[in-house]
């Protein structure tokens, strides 16, 4: 039974909203500051993410004359619902996560794709050219990235028996060499990750310089602040997903400190989370910087003749270990 | 059924920097027609020149550009020079050409970056950007100025270039060359730069002597043609330099050539700090001209550049014609965008390096019954492909 009070504090304050919006803030600020020194340029200072943040919530807020008014309105309330969620599903502080359920992996991939229909939706119901032709690409993007991304997290599951995200970390965290053999998923998820969190070289539905802001041209004001935010944690729970599925292994065993009595191994696995989490936005900020915008032929091209081809290969490289070390 | 739709690009739009518009005819992602409408800045430059001595129209002529404002005074300046029959000395001849070449340098960077920011790398942009504040900082030591040298004067130049500066402008040069190089490597071998570029928006040799093509535009199909070799002037007789082609015709054949052509202008800046004559920098101009008309041209980043000037023996031209670069490149500009994608639309267009402050309308005269239209590009552009 669990007690009433103690889920609300992990609902409302850790893991749950309070420490989810802080963190994918501070996220945000470390994926433009990477960006932002690497292009040799200062930055943002670290507060910047939020004071964008508030300025948007406190900007006039347009609704287009013919667009879907209830569609326009409520769409990024149920995407920034969706990515919310999955944090109950994945490890934080050790191999198990808050409310372990099993399939839960699924779930988390599922969840991750409604801010892309959300985007989809939103592109529709504006009713803008250029929002039309965001939508589309958004969802022709969906198409590339979603097999690959969701064919190397099943690896991850066959190799650990379970689709339950806690149940592959703690088989990571005892057989830390099956993270050798997830490299290529670990590869080829980062890459879909990128596309699925539309940013650079896949911004394919919001280029700038292409179609205006793309899905998001005629958001503004709370809505777009919204939106923004669903960005950042759609990013926090990618990133976390990755963590969990594919870097399992990087965990202290219980009971390895305790000092004064106290058990610090939480406290270590926390850290650990941390910093798997920085490393992996360090990543993605790295790819940003590299590439130019794919076309979305060239992006589609991509995505099945590489990506897929290696998600497919992953799969083969894990039944092959499976079958000859588990017997 | 096929259908299609048009989308307007422009006159306000994140990928171009200045107002054009470009209303595209869309089938899915395709371009299959496009119509190219200019002219939301007319400032009635030639019309103000008519109101000012020829001195005054220096500083006017400078501002018609913020890229290329050196060119447009040197072509001016040479128009009225030639009308008044003035030889200027040799060295204010070697420093027009000094500075005309930086700032070839500085336009090239630029659109290297512009270029990059079109297709969402804006590594790109900030790299080259940050490497063009050299050039500026070296216009600066020679001129006082960032963006408007105000060098030129009719008879020569305003001011020389000290030799106590000159060991900085060679170690300027020497960091842009290795700068410059690397940008070469850079887009002839990042793939997703040539995925972007290559067979994007290209243009034959054919179509484009056709329409007319200027600069590193008809350069990158395959045509040599360059104002400094083929009509030289100021100091370009006695300096040595390639004229930069590519058989390419994409835009990745206009990168390459603009790239290129930054090695050559430092190579001819080089030379001008080695040869560079002693004397005057100026003669002195009266401030009346004699009646009579002259055409002046000069290569300028974009291409060729005509100034037509036409006096009455007053102290204010009675007429003066610009024609810009980008003006004679719209045409080939609607003839790339057939077929590309959305995406490379701002790119295809950015590749002839629009400079909108001096395109304007078009009037056609018909010849034989002087009849006169005042038409826009895009309508013309669009007469040639129904004929």
């Amino acid at each position: 039974m669990i007690d009433p009070a103690e889920a609300a504090i992990y609902l409302l304050i850790f893991p749950g909203f309070a420490f989810l919006l802080l963190y994918a803030l501070f996220c945000e600020w470390v994926d433009r500051i990477v960006y932002a020194r690497l292009q040799n340029r200062a930055g943002p200072p670290v507060f910047q993410p939020l004071a964008d943040l508030l300025k948007l919530l406190s900007k006039e807020d347009i609704i287009p004359k013919y667009a879907d008014r209830v569609l326009f309105q409520y769409t990024p309330l149920i995407a920034f619902a969706a990515v919310m969620v999955p944090i109950m599903n994945i490890p934080i502080w050790g191999t198990k996560a808050l409310y372990p359920l099993q399939g839960d992996l699924i779930l988390t991939l599922y969840l991750l794709s409604i801010p892309t229909l959300a985007l989809f939706v939103i592109g529709w119901s504006s009713t803008s050219l250029y929002s039309t032709v965001g939508a589309f690409r958004a969802a022709t993007m969906l198409f590339g990235y979603e097999v690959p991304l969701v064919l190397t997290c099943l690896s991850a599951g066959i190799l650990s028996g379970s689709w339950c995200i806690s149940d592959i970390t703690s088989y990571l965290a005892s057989h830390p060499s099956g993270m050798l053999v997830l490299a290529p998923g670990f590869i080829i998820a980062l890459i879909a990750l990128e596309a699925k969190l539309e940013r650079p070289p896949f911004d394919i539905s919001l280029a700038e310089t292409e179609i205006v802001g793309g899905t998001l041209t005629e958001y503004s004001g709370k809505k777009l602040a919204v939106m923004h935010l669903v960005a950042d944690l759609a990013m926090v729970i990618g990133v976390s997903l990755v963590a969990a599925v594919f870097l399992g292994g990087l965990m202290v065993g219980s009971g390895t400190f305790i000092i004064a009595g106290t058990d610090l191994t939480p406290f270590l696995n926390f850290s650990l989370y941390i910093a798997k989490t920085l490393g992996i936005v360090f990543l993605l900020a790295v790819i940003r910087t590299l590439f130019a915008r794919l076309r979305i032929d060239q992006m589609l091209d991509f995505s099945w003749k590489y990506l897929a081809v290696g998600g497919i290969f992953q799969l083969f490289l894990v039944i092959l270990y499976a079958g000859m070390y588990q017997g | 059924m096929k259908e299609t739709y048009r989308i307007p690009v422009g006159p306000q739009h994140p990928g171009f920097k200045e107002p054009m518009r470009i209303d595209i005819t869309v089938d899915g992602e395709l371009v299959v027609d496009t119509d190219i409408i200019v002219s939301f800045n007319h400032r009635g430059v030639e019309k103000a020149t008519e109101a000012r001595t020829y001195l005054q129209n220096l500083y006017l002529i400078e501002r018609v550009c913020g890229i290329c404002s050196h060119t447009h005074t040197t072509c001016y300046s040479q128009a009225v020079e030639e009308i008044l029959g003035l030889e200027i000395p040799g060295r204010a001849k070697y420093i027009r050409c000094f500075i005309a070449e930086l700032e070839r340098i500085q336009s090239h960077l630029l659109w290297v970056g512009v270029a990059g920011h079109e297709i969402g790398w804006d590594t790109l942009l900030m790299y080259s950007w940050r490497d063009r504040e050299t050039i500026n900082d070296m216009l600066e030591l020679i001129s006082g100025n960032r963006v408007h040298y105000a060098m030129n004067t009719i008879g020569g130049v305003r001011r020389d270039i000290a030799p106590e500066n000159v060991k900085d402008l060679r170690e300027g040069l020497t960091y842009l060359e290795g700068r410059t190089e690397y940008y070469i490597h850079v887009i002839t071998k990042e793939e997703t730069f040539l995925n972007r570029t290559r067979g994007i928006g290209h243009l034959p040799t054919k179509t484009a002597k056709e329409l007319c093509a200027v600069g590193p535009t008809v350069r990158a199909s395959d045509v040599k043609m360059d104002i400094r070799r083929d009509d030289p002037y100021a100091a370009y007789p006695d300096l040595d330099f390639d004229v930069v082609t590519s058989d390419a015709g994409d835009v990745w054949g206009r990168s390459i050539v603009k790239t290129g052509e930054i090695l050559q202008s430092i190579r001819i800046c080089r030379q001008i700090l080695d040869e560079i004559p002693v004397g005057e920098i100026r003669v002195r101009a009266p401030p009346k001209v004699p009646a009579g008309e002259a055409v002046s041209r000069c290569e300028a980043p974009r291409g060729e550049l005509i100034y037509y000037v036409r006096s009455d023996g007053g102290s204010t031209p009675e007429r003066i014609k610009i024609r810009s670069p980008t003006l004679a490149n719209w045409m080939v500009a609607t003839e790339m965008l057939k077929g590309v994608y959305i995406a490379d639309v701002p790119i295809v267009v950015d590749a002839i390096d629009p400079c909108l402050s001096c395109s304007a309308r078009v009037t056609i005269t018909d010849h034989s019954t002087m009849k006169t239209v005042i038409t826009s590009l895009g309508a013309l552009g669009n007469q040639k492909q129904r004929r």
